[in-house]
Parts: C-alpha cells; sequence; structure tokens
C-alpha cells in the first residue's frame, strides 16, 4: 500500500516537474491559433465585424468572443475556411455585419476635395495622400476598399469604385458559363 | 545531362521516353504543299498596344500622326513588357478600344493604322558589332525591337533570357517541334529562312551566354532537316535533333525531358536546370532585331484547315484583319463553321475574323462542320484512368476535376493544378467527354487569383501594422512630452513661485 502510494506521489512530482519545465522551456509567445485565423481574414481592416480591424476580430474569435460568420469581405469562403481551421459548423453570414460584396476601392474627387484631413485619418492602411488644404488623392494599390474614408468626408468627395482590370488579370470562365466582364 | 549513344538519331543524342501523350493525325501538308507568300497590304491595321505578357505599352503617337514602318507606337518599361510598333508606314486613324485577339474577346487600347501604301521604312538600328557587344545591351535591343516569344506563349524574350543569363544557361534550345495539328509555321520558317533561324540562335547563344545549342525539330520534318543543316554548315556547336512527332512534346517541360531526360520541378523554371528554350520563330525575329535592326512587326501564320479554300503559310503583318488573310487564302468555304486561333488543341475560338492577327497569332484554323466532333453530353467520371495515362506532367486529372469543380482549392494545389500545361490530352482520351482542361484552365485562374488576394492582404496587414506601431508611438511620445513639460513648469514654479504660467506651451 506505502508503496503503492509513494511511487505514484513520485511519479506525479516527476511529471509535475517535466510538464512544468516544459511549460517554461517551450512557451508560446503569441497564440499561434490567432496568427492562423489572422491569416484567413482578408486584412480590409474595415471594422464591420464589430472589432477595430483584423487582428483583434482574430483575437476575440480565439477567445470565444466572437462568432466566425461576422467577417462580409471574407464572405462565405472565408467563413468556411474559419469553421475549417476550428473545426466548426460553417453559418452564413450574419446580416447585421453587412453583406458580401465586389472589392471596391476608394476615388477621391480631386475637383472637390477641400483638404480637411479626415479621410486621412481614418485610413487604416495610410493609403490617403495629402496635406491640409491641399488635394488628396488615394493610392489605389494601397487602398482595400473599407469605406472608412466616406463617413468622415465633410463634402462626400469620395467613390467607392470597382477597380479598372485592365486585361491583365482575366481568367478563364468555369465551363458551361460566360466570361465574367468579357465581351464588351 | 545523359549520354549519347543512341543510333537513329542524327547527332546520336539519346532520346528520353515522353511521359504520357497522344499520336494525333498531323494535317499539317495541307498548308505545306503552297509557298509561302506575303498579301497585299489591308485597308487598315490594328495594333493591339498589348500583345505580350505583362503590362501593356503606353502610346507615343496620336490619332492623325504620320508614321514610318517600324516606327515605335508604344512602349513600356522593359522590366514590364516590350515595345509595339507599326507594321507599315501610314497614318494613325485612332487610338481606340477594339477586340484584341484574346480568348476573353476582351477589347484592350489598339493603335488604328491606315497604310499609305509606299511601306516605307524608319531608319533601322542594328548592333553591328553584337559578336562583341555585352549581353545586356543585345536583350536592351530585343526589348526595344518588341521581340516576345512566338510559340505562343508571348512572354517577353529578353526577360526570360536575362532569367537564365542571373542562374547562369549552358544550353540554348531552340524549339522547332510544333506538335500540334494542323500548325506549320515554324515548319515553313525553318524550310525557307534557316539562316536566320540560325543567326538568331548565335545571337541569343550570345546573350544568354549558353555554351551549345539545340535545334528540335520533328521527325518527319525531312527538307527541314538538309536545310538547316547546310545553314548550320561546319559549327560544332549546334546540334540538330529530330525527336518524335508526338503531342505535346512541343512543350518546353516536355521537350527538355524527351532531350535531356531532366524533369523540370513544377514550382520551377527550365532557367533552374540551365537552358533557355526558345521557339525558332523567335529566334528569326531576334536575328531581325539585333543583326537587321528590324523590329517585330510581322510573323509566319498558318491559315488553314477544311474551311478554307487554299490553305497556306503567310508572312503576315502584325495588325492585319484575320479576314484579309482568309481573303487571301481564297475565302471560307461553304462548309466553314468555326474559326479557331491557334491549333485544334489548345486554340481558342475567335468572335469576330475583323480581330486581327498579333505576335501570339501562330495559327488561323478555319474548321468546317466534318472537322468538328459532335457536342456530346457530359457523363460522370467513371475512374478509368485514361486522363492520367496520357497526361505529359503526370497529374491526376480525375482527381483534380473533382477538386476544382467542388472548389476544394487547397487540395488542388497539392494536388500541383498549377503543372497542368492545358494540352487538353486529357479531354480528348476522356469518354465521359468532360472538358477536363477548361476546368483545369479555370482553377488555375483561381489559383493565381487567391495568390493576388493572399499577396494584397499581406501587404495591407503590414500597412496596418507600421499605422498602429506609428500611432502608438506618437502617443508615447506626446505623453513624453507633456510629463517633461509638466515637470519643468513644477520645478520652475517650485523655484519662482510667482512665475506665471505661459498658456502657449501647455496647450502644445
Amino acid at each position: 500500500m506505502l508503496i503503492a502510494v509513494v511511487t505514484l506521489l513520485a511519479l506525479g512530482l516527476l511529471i509535475g516537474l517535466g510538464l512544468g519545465w516544459a511549460a517554461v522551456r517551450f512557451r508560446v509567445e503569441s497564440d499561434p491559433v490567432i496568427d492562423q485565423i489572422d491569416a484567413i481574414l482578408p486584412q480590409t481592416q474595415c471594422g464591420q465585424c464589430g472589432y477595430p480591424g483584423c487582428r483583434p476580430y482574430a483575437e476575440a474569435i480565439a477567445s470565444d468572443e466572437a462568432d466566425i460568420n461576422q467577417c462580409p469581405p471574407g464572405g462565405e469562403a472565408g467563413i468556411r475556411a474559419l469553421a475549417d481551421l476550428l473545426g466548426r459548423e460553417p453559418k452564413p453570414l450574419n446580416p447585421e455585419n453587412g453583406e458580401e460584396q465586389p472589392t471596391t476601392v476608394a476615388v477621391i474627387d480631386e475637383q472637390a476635395c477641400i483638404g480637411c484631413t479626415l479621410c486621412i485619418q481614418a485610413c487604416p492602411v495610410d493609403a490617403i495622400v495629402g496635406a491640409a488644404k491641399l488635394m488628396h488623392t488615394v493610392i489605389e494599390q494601397e487602398c482595400t476598399g473599407c469605406d472608412l474614408c466616406l463617413p468622415p468626408c465633410p463634402v462626400d468627395c469620395i467613390a467607392m469604385v470597382i477597380p479598372d482590370q485592365d486585361g491583365t488579370v482575366w481568367a478563364w470562365p468555369e465551363p458551361g458559363r460566360p466570361a465574367a466582364g468579357g465581351v464588351q | 545531362m545523359s549520354v549519347p549513344h543512341d543510333a537513329g538519331t542524327p547527332g546520336g543524342r539519346f532520346l528520353h521516353r515522353l511521359r504520357g501523350g497522344l499520336r494525333l493525325r498531323h494535317h499539317k501538308q495541307v498548308s505545306c504543299a503552297r509557298p509561302v507568300e506575303r498579301p497585299v497590304l489591308p485597308d487598315v491595321l490594328i495594333v493591339p498596344l498589348q500583345q505580350h505578357l505583362g503590362l501593356p505599352a503606353q502610346a507615343l503617337v496620336q490619332a492623325g500622326d504620320r508614321v514610318l514602318k517600324g516606327q515605335r507606337l508604344g512602349e513600356v518599361d522593359c522590366s514590364g513588357g516590350v515595345s509595339v510598333h507599326a507594321p507599315t508606314s501610314g497614318t494613325v486613324r485612332a487610338i481606340e478600344h477594339r477586340p484584341m485577339s484574346h480568348p476573353s474577346g476582351r477589347s484592350g487600347p489598339c493603335v488604328v493604322i491606315e497604310p499609305d501604301g509606299q511601306d516605307r521604312w524608319c531608319e533601322p538600328s542594328p548592333v553591328t558589332d553584337w559578336q562583341t557587344r555585352e549581353p545586356r545591351d543585345l536583350l536592351d535591343a530585343l526589348c526595344a525591337a518588341g521581340v516576345v516569344g512566338l510559340g505562343g506563349a508571348v512572354f517577353p524574350t529578353h526577360q526570360k533570357a536575362s532569367l537564365g543569363r542571373v542562374r547562369g544557361t549552358r544550353t540554348l534550345l531552340l524549339n522547332g517541334a510544333e506538335c500540334e495539328p494542323y500548325i506549320s509555321c515554324d515548319e515553313m520558317l525553318m524550310r525557307e529562312e534557316p539562316h536566320r533561324v540560325i543567326d538568331g540562335a548565335r545571337v541569343l547563344q550570345r546573350a544568354s551566354g549558353a555554351e551549345h545549342v539545340i535545334l528540335a525539330i520533328e521527325d518527319q520534318m525531312g527538307a527541314v532537316f538538309d536545310a538547316l543543316q547546310q545553314a548550320v554548315g561546319e559549327a560544332t556547336d549546334i546540334e540538330l535533333v529530330k525527336v518524335p512527332a508526338i503531342y505535346p512534346e512541343g512543350g518546353e517541360r516536355q521537350l527538355i525531358q524527351v532531350l535531356t531526360g531532366q524533369e523540370v520541378p513544377a514550382d520551377g523554371l527550365p532557367a533552374d536546370l540551365g537552358i533557355l528554350v526558345q521557339n525558332v520563330g523567335t529566334a528569326a525575329a531576334v536575328a531581325d532585331a539585333v543583326i537587321r535592326g528590324r523590329p517585330l512587326i510581322e510573323r509566319y501564320v498558318t491559315v488553314t484547315g477544311h474551311g478554307v479554300a487554299e490553305p497556306r503559310n503567310l508572312l503576315a503583318l502584325i495588325g492585319t484583319p484575320v479576314s484579309h488573310l482568309v481573303h487571301h487564302c481564297g475565302g471560307y468555304r461553304d462548309d466553314a463553321d468555326r474559326l479557331v486561333v491557334g491549333g485544334p488543341m489548345m486554340g481558342f475560338s475567335l468572335r469576330s475574323d475583323s480581330e486581327p492577327v498579333v505576335k501570339a497569332s501562330n495559327c488561323l484554323l478555319v474548321l468546317s462542320a466534318d472537322d468538328l466532333r459532335a457536342p456530346q453530353p457530359e457523363m460522370p467520371c467513371i475512374r478509368c484512368g485514361e486522363c492520367a495515362r496520357v497526361c505529359p506532367a503526370g497529374l491526376l486529372p480525375q482527381q483534380l476535376q473533382w477538386q476544382v469543380r467542388t472548389g476544394q482549392w487547397e487540395a488542388a494545389a497539392d494536388h500541383h493544378l498549377r503543372a497542368c500545361i492545358e494540352c487538353g490530352c486529357c479531354d480528348f482520351v476522356c469518354p465521359s467527354h468532360i472538358p477536363l482542361a477548361a476546368w483545369f484552365r479555370h482553377g488555375k485562374g483561381q489559383l493565381k487569383a487567391q495568390a493576388r488576394e493572399r499577396a494584397a492582404a499581406d501587404h495591407a496587414r503590414e500597412r496596418f501594422d507600421a499605422r498602429a506601431a506609428r500611432l502608438e508611438r506618437q502617443k508615447q511620445e506626446k505623453r513624453e512630452r507633456l510629463a517633461a513639460k509638466k515637470k519643468a513648469l513644477r520645478e520652475r514654479s517650485a523655484a519662482k513661485k510667482k512665475t506665471p504660467v505661459p498658456n502657449e506651451e501647455v496647450r502644445r
């Protein structure tokens, strides 16, 4: 009896020590799940999910604060990828967060712009250049189409447009379907 | 490199077996029987500003300008593409969006030229001392002359050659093994102008630093072999090889495998093996560009098929409307049914014959109603495995098609969908008539789009993080500044209790 108790206690102690050492030695600084979730999110940084950017939303998903269906730019495909990663059932996009829409970029009507710099401060990826009382403009390649510059603009001179793709990114359509945006 | 020991192939090179592939009926003699002709000038020439892989060229001319033959119409930085030139002298009528002979039917900016009938050349700018020039200069000349791969991929030649220079090119492989049925433009070029091809080989050799040249042709091109041998003469560093006519042996990776036994890695390039592959037509264009100083403004085009009266090869100006070439070949027969650009295996249907011939157009195939297989209803895959047997890339089409159809992109990528060369062999043998190659083309486009999106997302994440860090830093700096000010004030007020607080500074 005594031998058994002592053996088990010793064993427990040993394993506990081992685990304690491993916890220190192989400590993971950031939660890898957050990185994996963040890698799936589209990085629009639009805040439609209710969090101030994609990374905060990823953290919220990882800590079970947020559901996986709150990202409209990611769309159905994004939800499916998140469901796969986290081993959950995919569900339809939460309409409260918005609808899935084609990718757009912001364009400033430079004649109408008064140079108030409000949109520059709102842009999450620094895609707008300009200075106070001088015309602003959007760097198209950097714009994620998050719409965040629209509300602060006092003169409504920003429009979201579908970027012009000049034949360099054409892809074959699914067989049996007409080419998307093909014949003009 | 494998050891040369085989009999049968002149030059004694041992040929390796091509994996998969098909022996197709060739139909090349249809267009080879008549001599090559140069059609009369058309009424109008439509020159698209994008005829290469990369960025479109920016127009250098305006409507109303008079241009000379060979004058530059558009240019783009050499890292992004090549220049475009006027195919004849005349007046620029307009620069407008027109269909530009692309599978999508998409329109793009084109320079529309009305020829003046004089066909007057601008001053040629040959590189006279090309044998001793730096390779860099030769590559620049190729870019300025608008030389691209004429086998169909229209990848800028100077970019491909410089890729080899970075990694070290040992072998220049000239591809004269056009294996698609019906297409004979390369064969006619080598038969009519073997010297141009060999000259081009020499220039490319100089530009790429290749030690020796292999010129591969199909085993049934007897006349071509003799003509080339005469052009090569006594030179020992150019090796002529006949390869068996199996489709798709004219594919870059397939040809390398047959000649060297080496396989180009799925995610690599022939340059990784020290090999530079160029089409023979491209070599001829290279010779024109460097030795004669003439840009790429014309190419051999095969006009063939049972739907055209007199199938033949033409030396056509880039920008000539397709209808003009068909008219030169006696026009359409009554039973002409479909106009295809490229071969029957990999070509695409053209929507209208008013579209121009571009640098990529190697063949105009007019199919008669008899040529076309009646569209068969698609049946479920029965997993017979015929497609896997013929696939020259060693893929499993029957597995891939499920993954592409159901959108399992990761699985499809793991099964090397990107390595598909879209040759259509699997389509050809499929007893269930599944349009496999069309699915794979679509799937490859999806994978590319996803990669693009991912790159954009990574970029946005980086900028978002950088902005967050900057805002945090600014906040921190402000806090420190305020703290320093407060401290200074407190010290001052402690020293001189009566000192008034300077309002302005605190607000800052």
